[in-house]
């Protein structure tokens, strides 16, 4: 039973993380249809800066949340502007290549500013862990299920009812008609990217006390958060944290039953099945063929 | 289009040239390893630039390749030509059960489900410690031999290894050029369209499938056996990555044009280098660059820009 509740801990731990990053694939694949491969190096600018901003200059932590948020959202539309938004209408493939381009020169640079070591983040709340029913929980876990819980409603508040929100869900579902409405759909774009940017930061901030801040860690949880996107359909922000919550309770039921070694591989396995089984995802919408 | 033989006999002639008169190792190393990466490439560029399907997965396949013949020849002691054929069966039967699901699915799922069965081999090839040494890589593999002669040279893989990328370019210029090639551009353009001609669109693009990764299983095979010493940080998803980007810089749906992207994408770090860990952020910078402004890649794109220099001038 102390077993079955700790993999279920540690499965939802790394499941709220994954919800974060694959909520940010889908709002920039709802905006523009492009899927981003960087989204992994966004995670990773999050700790990054938030090791410089808590662990080395010992600011205030909800300063240093804000600032890394903030750096890596503006970080995340000057990559829309510089890169996307030159090559629109460019073939899928191309489109990918250049966001794994983008990866690899964020780490690239990553790796100038803040070598290759990886950086300590102290816990933002203490390290005594907590018993319950024979598993324990570190506090650190804690938080991040409620900062993920807030940042899904916020998301969603904003989605709902703002008219900014609104709009951008108008334009992901017809961009054209979009526009013939009189809404104009670049600055929209632009903004998509910084909130998908910055949802990915406050997933890299707040694992990087438990994992600590490496410039090549944002492959694997890039790679894993777009597992769990396709899991939830792609285009479903509901989808999306749904398929990250099932991965990572999947990932951590596999990890602990089976083996560990393997723990990587289960994710990939997941997404081959849900790819042959059910191409369109749990919560996405089948694509309709055109001639 | 016409087959153009006066360019791979050319091509031969340098090579075979630069082969006899070249001392340096270093050249010939840069060079085996672009003739491997050239394999691969020719067949990455007829699935994605002719029959117009993706795959982020084709480390994995020259990996098998590699794996499979280290394994049996460092551990079992088969002989290398063995090992090679039994590497391209493992590679030819997990094409086959990864492609008959996969094949089904279009544009970014393709893309992700090879994605998802590179990194499952990649965790594989790390975890499987006893089979294959694990991070720490496998040792021991034994040079290649072919009908009693050693390879021991860097010179002699040279002359292999090109003989290999020549004959398997004209063999994959004719396939382009036949009515197979035709169907598999035809694919490319509307897959409802080649249906409608008759032509059974899923085994065609099973059937060039298979055949790209038999030439990736191939090179991983003949990698093993040049280098001696094979871990799985060869075969990640970047190395996936690398392989489609170096199609897609030369140009899609030209088999010149991967050519050229493989030398570029080959020969870059080694240039690169000098400038120790800048190397990365210039290669991604490059990367960037070149797929903004020349989306149809290097040989279309400067080819453009040479036509409107004449126009002009």
């Amino acid at each position: 039973m102390g077993e079955l509740l700790q993999y279920f801990l540690s499965g939802l731990t790394s499941g709220a993380i994954y919800a974060l990053i694959a909520l940010g694939f889908t709002i920039i694949y709802n905006a523009t249809e492009v899927i981003n491969f960087a989204q992994g190096e966004f995670v990773m600018l999050g700790a990054m800066f938030m090791a410089t901003f808590l662990g080395k200059m010992g600011l205030p932590l909800p300063v240093a949340f804000a600032l890394s948020v903030g750096l890596t959202a503006l970080i995340g539309i000057l990559v829309e502007r510089l890169t996307i938004y030159p090559a629109r209408g460019a073939s899928v493939i191309t489109l990918i290549i250049i966001t794994i381009g983008v990866s690899i020169l964020l780490k690239g640079v990553a790796m100038f500013v803040w070598g290759k070591d990886s950086l300590a983040v102290p816990a933002f709340l203490g390290e005594e862990p907590i018993r319950l029913f024979g598993a324990t929980i570190i506090p650190q876990s804690i938080l991040i299920l409620v900062v993920a819980l807030v940042a899904v409603l916020g998301l969603e508040f904003f989605f709902k009812h703002t008219l900014t929100g609104q709009a951008m869900r108008a334009c992901a579902a017809n961009r054209l008609a979009a526009r013939l409405l009189g809404i104009k759909v670049e600055p929209l774009v632009l903004l998509a990217f910084g909130v998908s940017a910055g949802l990915s930061a406050i997933a890299g901030v707040i694992i990087s006390p438990i994992t600590f801040a490496t410039y090549d860690m944002g492959t694997m949880l890039g790679l894993k958060g777009f597992s769990a996107a396709v899991l939830g359909g792609l285009t479903s922000s509901f989808g999306a944290v749904a398929g990250g919550f099932l991965l990572g309770l999947l990932e951590a039921l596999a990890a602990g039953f089976i083996s560990s070694a393997y723990k990587d591989a289960a994710a990939f396995v997941i997404l081959l099945l849900m790819l042959f089984l059910k191409p369109e995802g749990l919560f996405g919408q089948g694509e309709i063929k055109k001639l | 289009m016409k087959l153009n033989y006066g360019i791979w006999a050319s091509l031969a002639l340098v090579l075979f040239v630069f082969g006899l008169s070249n001392t340096n190792d270093y050249f010939f190393n840069v060079l085996n390893v672009l003739g491997l990466n050239s394999l691969v490439v020719l067949g990455l560029a007829l699935l994605m630039g002719y029959a117009g399907q993706v795959s982020l997965g084709h480390a994995a396949f020259y990996g098998l390749g590699a794996y499979t013949s280290g394994i049996l020849t460092a551990k079992y002691s088969l002989s290398p030509l063995l090992g090679i054929g039994a590497a391209q069966a493992v590679v030819l039967v997990s094409a086959l059960l990864i492609g008959l699901p996969a094949l089904r699915l279009k544009g970014h799922y393709l893309a992700m489900a090879t994605l998802g069965f590179g990194v499952i081999v990649h965790v594989l090839f790390k975890e499987t410690i006893s089979l294959t040494g694990g991070p720490s890589g496998l040792v021991g593999i034994p040079p290649l031999q072919i009908f009693g002669f050693t390879l021991l040279s860097s010179r002699e893989y040279f002359f292999l290894i090109w003989s290999l990328v020549l004959l398997i370019l004209l063999f994959s210029l004719h396939l382009a050029h036949s009515p197979f090639g035709r169907a598999l551009l035809a694919l490319h353009d509307s897959e409802a369209a080649t249906q409608a001609l008759g032509y059974d669109t899923s085994r065609l693009k099973l059937l060039v499938f298979l055949l790209s990764a038999s030439f990736a299983g191939l090179a991983g095979s003949l990698y093993a056996h040049f280098a001696m010493f094979i871990s799985p940080t060869s075969f990640t998803f970047l190395h996936s990555v690398k392989l489609v980007t170096m199609v897609v810089i030369g140009g899609v749906a030209s088999l010149w044009g991967a050519l050229l992207g493989a030398s570029v994408l080959s020969i870059l770090p080694e240039v690169l280098t000098v400038f120790e860990d800048y190397d990365v952020l210039i290669f991604g910078a490059i990367l960037v660059t070149i797929m903004i402004f020349l989306p149809d890649g290097l040989l279309k794109g400067l080819n453009n820009l040479w036509q409107k220099r004449k126009t002009h001038g």
